[in-house]
């Protein structure tokens, strides 16, 4: 029959379609390692945000910030160089998908590590980098100084936001009680609280700490030291390409021993004359080890004389603006800093 | 009367004509009153200047942080030292939105002029053939949002054109995938699309194929653009009495040159207005492209608030860009006004005549 031949042509060429899609996407789930990509491009793709002090752009639109110093480490641990890589601004819901698609080799936007994140989306992630957590802002006056004295008091929460459920959850057990209530635009937080719509704020600590600057009177204000939150920040990446991890891994770690050894960019040069084997090994004096690993001999150093120790990106970054070292201190300050051996 | 008599007449019918005139004129100068002066306050007698951040009080604006940031507004992350190339790709947007707008230089030329300053544009901005290329991650600002405005509102009419064209055809195949295609865009969000362009295209296509974010996002939107555009092209032919296409039937022209000749451009003349309200709201829409990491006007103006030196005048940063929108915007509908005037009047017999000579 005459009407059934474009019909049979149009089946054909759907099914011909349907082959080369999946052919297609078959071969993504095959490309090669995030590593041998960014060999080819001679660049490392680095999702960001845009939060005062972790990421933002200066008067002359050069990124500046505490994760943008870790892109530029990873930078020399792969190149040599700091400025072999470009940070991309991306909104919290697309980053993910972003990282996945591979629009990105990694993020350093900070992403919280969870289970979910590891097991469902394939994601690995790096250190630690920064332990942030749901934190409370309040007003002097309230005179309150821990949050389970916190009584009867006003919070405004982010609505739709875990931070909403959790400081619900706190004050459950805390038995004391709250009123919330709840700000869409987190921009109208700095109004509520001058205007004392609301007693405190509650939101990841990390953004409280630059709300308030943004303060008419910041002293006025005090962040409550408890956290309501786990918020671990990590760098993320696709799954697959397990030497990248480990260059991610190894470069935190670099700067974590180097502040715990007292390498800092100002006086890595006189460590070169040291007779500890291990910060031998770690700036490249004794070149072996690093060869064996297939790195180059100096990249630790390089990365602590351009970029600095990971105290020295902190003072440099978020000291400006209120952040107190508090869990991001070395484990021999009492903090949760740790890196493992250089050997 | 003297003239500045006759406008003091005007205003005092206009403003205590009537009851309702003088309520209305009594109630909006009580909000004024309201309004202005802690406006004025804000603005004007505690702000700052001149000097650094530190300078700045919170209780006024700080116009210091838009002399310091305004080079980041405008052009966001591309290197300053180049800042000739975006700025320049502003003015030959300007010059061709210019000459597109005047019907003095409506022609081929025209035509022809549109694609060569688009690629002069991506050149520019790209460098292409200098020694600092410039990828397009570091775009942004003004010329981003004006290019993509352009590029995309001039890329998608030919497709809305044909698009329009199929949907009033008889074949009816052309006329159902038409029509798909149409609901399909308008019934997606712009967001949605741009997430497509974002992540699904570079999944969709092999890496040899995969091609630059912002030109997948320019190819997305110009799809998601056309199907708007048809519809207000389809308008416009279905307004076109079937009487003109009998007629060049009768004359012997086919079915491309009764469209070319006869049908479209009187299409074109009457919907106008509509295209010029839908660009305006496209202008608007392309802060849009914010989601996807691009630092169009909009997004750049935000960043800029977020530098620990300047932190926080997100008040000052929006200003500045609504004032730019504002500026577009504006001036874009009063020429849709003075064009629809002008268009107008070339109906009238005399305009008939010259637009006899025309032809």
């Amino acid at each position: 029959m005459i009407v059934q031949k474009p019909f049979r042509r149009a089946i054909q060429a759907a099914a011909a379609a349907a082959f080369l899609a999946t052919t297609m996407l078959s071969g993504l789930a095959h490309a090669g390692p995030t590593l041998d990509k960014i060999n080819q491009r001679g660049a490392i793709k680095v999702g960001v945000g845009t939060t005062p002090g972790f990421f933002a752009p200066d008067s002359n639109g050069k990124w500046q910030g505490f994760f943008i110093d870790f892109g530029r480490a990873l930078s020399i641990a792969v190149f040599g160089t700091p400025d072999k890589v470009e940070f991309t601004s991306s909104s919290p819901q697309q980053r993910l998908p972003a990282l996945q698609s591979g629009e990105f080799d990694i993020l350093l936007s900070g992403v919280t590590v969870t289970t979910t994140r590891a097991f469902k989306l394939g994601f690995h992630f790096g250190p630690t980098v920064f332990y942030d957590g749901q934190g409370i802002l309040v007003r002097k006056d309230l005179g309150v100084t821990k949050a389970a004295d916190l009584d009867g008091a006003t919070i405004g929460a982010q609505s739709g936001t875990t931070g909403e459920l959790n400081v619900a959850d706190f004050f459950r057990k805390t038995g004391k009680t709250f009123t919330p209530v709840t700000i869409e635009d987190t921009g109208q937080f700095i109004d509520a609280l001058e205007s004392g719509r609301v007693d405190a704020i509650t939101q990841d600590s990390s953004d409280l700490v630059g709300k308030r600057t943004q303060l008419k009177k910041p002293d006025d204000y005090v962040l409550l030291p408890e956290r309501l939150s786990k918020e671990p920040l990590a760098p993320a990446i696709a799954g697959g390409d397990d030497r990248w991890l480990e260059l991610v891994n190894w470069t935190v770690n670099a700067t974590i021993q180097a502040e715990e050894w007292g390498i800092t960019s100002a006086n890595v040069d006189e460590f070169l004359e040291t007779d500890d084997p291990a910060i031998q090994r770690f700036l490249g004096v004794d070149p072996s080890f690093a060869n064996e690993l297939g790195l180059d001999p100096k990249w630790a150093y390089t990365i602590i004389k351009t970029v600095g120790n990971y105290g020295e990106i902190f003072e440099r970054n978020l000291k400006p603006l209120g952040w107190d070292r508090g869990y991001n201190s070395l484990w021999t300050d009492g903090g949760l800093l740790y890196s493992p051996p250089f050997r | 009367m003297t003239a500045a008599a006759r406008t003091l007449a005007t205003l005092r019918t206009g403003l205590f004509g009537t009851r309702t005139n003088t309520l209305i004129t009594a109630a909006t100068l009580l909000v004024l009153s309201q309004i202005l002066p802690p406006l004025l306050r804000w603005a004007v007698l505690d702000a700052t200047f001149t000097g650094d951040a530190g300078a700045c009080t919170r209780e006024g604006a700080c116009w210091a942080f838009v002399s310091a940031k305004l080079r980041f507004i405008l052009f966001a992350f591309y290197p300053p030292d180049l800042q000739w190339r975006p700025a320049l790709v502003i003015l030959l947007i300007a010059a061709i939105l210019t000459a597109s707008a005047l019907p003095r230089f409506w022609g081929r030329t025209l035509l022809l002029a549109w694609p060569l300053t688009i690629l002069a544009c991506w050149l520019l901005l790209e460098g292409a053939f200098t020694a600092t290329p410039i990828p397009s991650n570091q775009w942004g600002g003004l010329p981003v949002t004006l290019f993509v405005w352009a590029v995309c509102f001039a890329a998608a009419t030919p497709v809305a054109v044909l698009l329009a064209l199929a949907r009033r055809s008889s074949l009816g195949g052309l006329r159902t995938f038409s029509v798909l295609y149409i609901e399909l865009m308008r019934g997606t969000p712009m967001v949605g699309i741009l997430y497509v362009a974002m992540l699904i295209l570079p999944m969709a296509l092999p890496d040899a194929l995969s091609f630059d974010k912002m030109l997948r996002a320019i190819f997305m939107v110009t799809l998601f653009w056309a199907a708007y555009i048809a519809e207000v092209i389809r308008a416009g032919l279905q307004a076109i009495p079937d009487g003109q296409r009998e007629a060049a039937t009768a004359l012997g022209l086919g079915y491309w040159r009764t469209q070319r000749l006869v049908i479209l451009p009187q299409a074109f003349r009457i919907v106008i207005p509509g295209m010029v309200n839908l660009a305006i709201g496209f202008l608007l829409a392309t802060s849009l492209l914010a989601v996807i990491g691009i630092f169009d006007l909009l997004n750049a103006a935000r960043a800029a608030a977020t530098d620990p030196q300047w932190l926080g005048f997100y008040n000052e940063a929006y200003i500045v860009v609504a004032l730019v929108y504002f500026a577009i915007c504006f001036s874009a509908s009063r020429y849709s006004r003075w064009l629809e005037r002008r268009l107008t009047a070339g109906r009238q017999p005399a305009g008939a005549s010259a637009a006899a000579r025309k032809e």
